[in-house]
């Protein structure tokens, strides 16, 4: 861990670019040179950094999880859970979110620059793993001077960060909660990921990776990747009552326009994503998230996975309406908390919104999170 | 019994508070809201964790930081490795499950020990109701009428120790229960019991080296 002892001295505690001067051991095998990590905190760390939370992002979100985006000037993407009052509350806690390894909201990825070459990486940049993410937020924690943190957060992609954490760090951890996500991508997982890479590969703009360079964006493409994984996020009949066959004006154009609103909806949300997203990002994360089956790493048996973790508080819960990552994913990991010896709680809330309820305004979710953490914060003498 | 009593003045959990062992690891399964592991965490200072069908119960159990999973008996018990538990209890549930015989030896499947109460059938208000009136009992201990009781499988003390010697399982304590009178410790072979138990519990535990119980002579109103 001397890594982190260069970056510790001017290391800024509310938010910045953590660079790791000594780089990254990457699970692929090798080394990353110049990592940087882009991170955001919130609330305030106690006179004994006991009260940390780090809240791993899924998929598409960034650190801003409790204050506006810098590009879009969205509200943070956690606001009902993460604030003031909330069940992660920042009077009480302090919350450390850093960007995602591989990602493009400031921490080093595939459009970063690569400092052997002062060109930018493309697809010379590695295979980056959920490992190797939470091996780069573990380096940030510690220079942030935190040795024990309260608890790690995280839905879908976030709870995959989590499970990696109880099972590489679980001394470092007092509390954790995974939400809405799977201990291994399913072949499902795999086919929608691929369908959306697909699409990116298969813009002429994406230039074999190489767009950032040739100065063009795949835009069409990630657009496509981004309106399919979507869909993925949402259930049915969350669709059918927000949409139906409800039309955009009154007819229709016996064309290919946007007729109806679904269509409407999904190409909005497509043309957004691409202002703030960058496509071989996507790509690298994606796949990221496709390597990840944590039994694997154990002799293919997940409950070797949180051996060491029987010390951690774990709360897991799903969606009834998540079929991307469904409840058997959860009790899968469940069952394995439990073959561990680990004090596992587990719940599955009654939703219709899919896999996107973790993000929504979803009560259970919040009363239930926030009464295992105060309780666990009671424990910990909070 | 009178679940709408505090938890500490109800006989069954009293009960159980006095055959726990300090510091055992239990299960609770149909923990409800956890009232039964607060207490057995404050006084016998356990290791507990329950199963709960209800979110509403899963979400105060997490408030009084309590280990639970939602799940029930019938399919959820799978959900732990074999003897993970000192104590596995079943309160009040076991005539209301799908497979009674199959969670029973689920139960010592994941623990050394099982405590199990329920309603007993043979209770004398039960074979009055019965016999005078032909009617399902409408008594304090099953006040539902048949067709909202959430019981499916109401046996008497007699079929249960009976199931008992089937598979094989040991009685190593057995308690008449009533919201009015003390409990009672009882020989639940005695056939006077099944008149007189309104409500029993059991502590029962694994057979070792292949011993059994004999099995109780058939009585006429036993």
């Amino acid at each position: 861990m001397t890594e982190t002892a260069h970056a510790i001295h001017s290391i800024a505690m509310d938010g910045g670019v953590l660079r790791l001067d000594a780089g990254l051991r990457l699970e692929s095998g090798g080394k990353l040179d110049g990592v940087e990590i882009a991170y955001r905190t919130y609330g305030r760390l106690n006179a004994d950094k006991s009260n940390a939370i780090l809240i791993c992002h899924a998929l598409t979100m960034d650190q801003f999880v409790a204050s506006p985006h810098p590009h879009t000037g969205k509200p943070g993407w956690w606001t009902q859970v993460v604030g003031p009052g909330r069940p992660i509350d920042l009077d009480r806690y302090f919350v450390i979110c850093s960007n995602v390894l591989g990602g493009c909201m400031g921490s080093t990825g595939p459009s970063s620059l690569d400092p052997a070459t002062g060109r930018t990486y493309g697809l010379s940049f590695p295979v980056i793993t959920i490992a190797d993410m939470v091996r780069a937020q573990a380096l940030l924690v510690q220079a942030l001077g935190v040795e024990t943190l309260f608890a790690v957060v995280g839905g879908s992609m976030g709870g995959m960060q989590v499970l990696q954490w109880a099972a590489d760090y679980p001394e470092r951890l007092f509390a954790a909660v995974c939400i809405a996500s799977a201990a291994r991508h399913s072949a499902q997982n795999i086919a929608f990921h691929e369908v959306g890479r697909q699409a990116v590969m298969a813009d002429p703009d994406w230039c074999g990776g190489d767009y950032v360079r040739l100065g063009s964006r795949p835009e069409k493409g990630l657009a496509v990747a981004r309106m399919a994984a979507n869909i993925t996020y949402l259930s049915e009949p969350a669709l059918q009552r927000r949409f139906g066959r409800e039309l955009q004006r009154d007819g229709l154009s016996w064309g290919f326009d946007a007729d109806f609103q679904v269509e409407s909806y999904l190409r909005h949300q497509g043309a957004s994503f691409v202002d703030r997203f960058d496509a071989n990002a996507y790509l690298y994360i994606t796949r990221a998230m496709d390597y990840f089956d944590l039994a694997a790493a154990h002799g293919g048996v997940l409950a070797q996975a949180f051996r060491r973790a029987q010390a951690v508080r774990f709360y897991v819960l799903s969606f009834t309406s998540d079929w991307l990552y469904p409840t058997a994913e959860s009790r899968h990991i469940v069952r394995a908390l439990n073959a561990a010896g680990v004090r596992a709680s587990f719940l599955e809330i009654e939703s219709d919104k899919g896999h996107d309820a973790f993000l929504l305004d979803e009560p259970v979710l919040r009363q239930t999170l926030k009464g295992f953490l105060d309780a666990a914060a009671e424990t910990r003498g909070l | 019994m009178n679940t709408s009593l505090p938890a500490e003045d109800r006989q069954d959990f009293q009960e159980i508070l006095r055959l726990v062992r300090p510091g055992a690891r239990v299960l609770d399964v149909g923990c409800g809201e956890g009232a039964l592991l607060d207490l057995l965490r404050q006084h016998k200072g356990v290791d507990g964790r329950g199963i709960e069908i209800s979110s509403e119960g899963v979400a105060a159990c997490l408030e009084r930081g309590l280990a639970v999973m939602q799940g029930d008996a019938d399919r959820d018990l799978e959900e732990f490795p074999a003897e993970t538990f000192d104590y596995a209890i079943l309160s009040q549930t076991l005539q209301a499950v799908r497979q009674p015989r199959k969670v029973l030896s689920d139960l010592l499947r994941l623990a050394e020990r099982a405590i199990v109460s329920f309603p007993n059938f043979g209770h004398w208000r039960v074979r009055m109701s019965l016999l005078t009136q032909g009617r399902m009992p409408d008594t304090p201990a099953l006040p539902d009428p048949w067709w909202a009781t959430p019981n499916i499988h109401l046996c008497t003390l007699r079929d249960f120790t009976e199931l008992c010697a089937d598979l094989n399982l040991r009685i190593e304590a057995a308690t008449s229960l009533s919201d009015r009178r003390p409990a009672r410790s009882i020989d639940p072979a005695r056939p006077i019991e099944n008149w007189r138990a309104e409500q029993a519990l059991f502590l029962l535990s694994r057979h070792h080296h292949g011993e059994s119980l004999p099995r109780t002579p058939g009585e006429l109103f036993g």
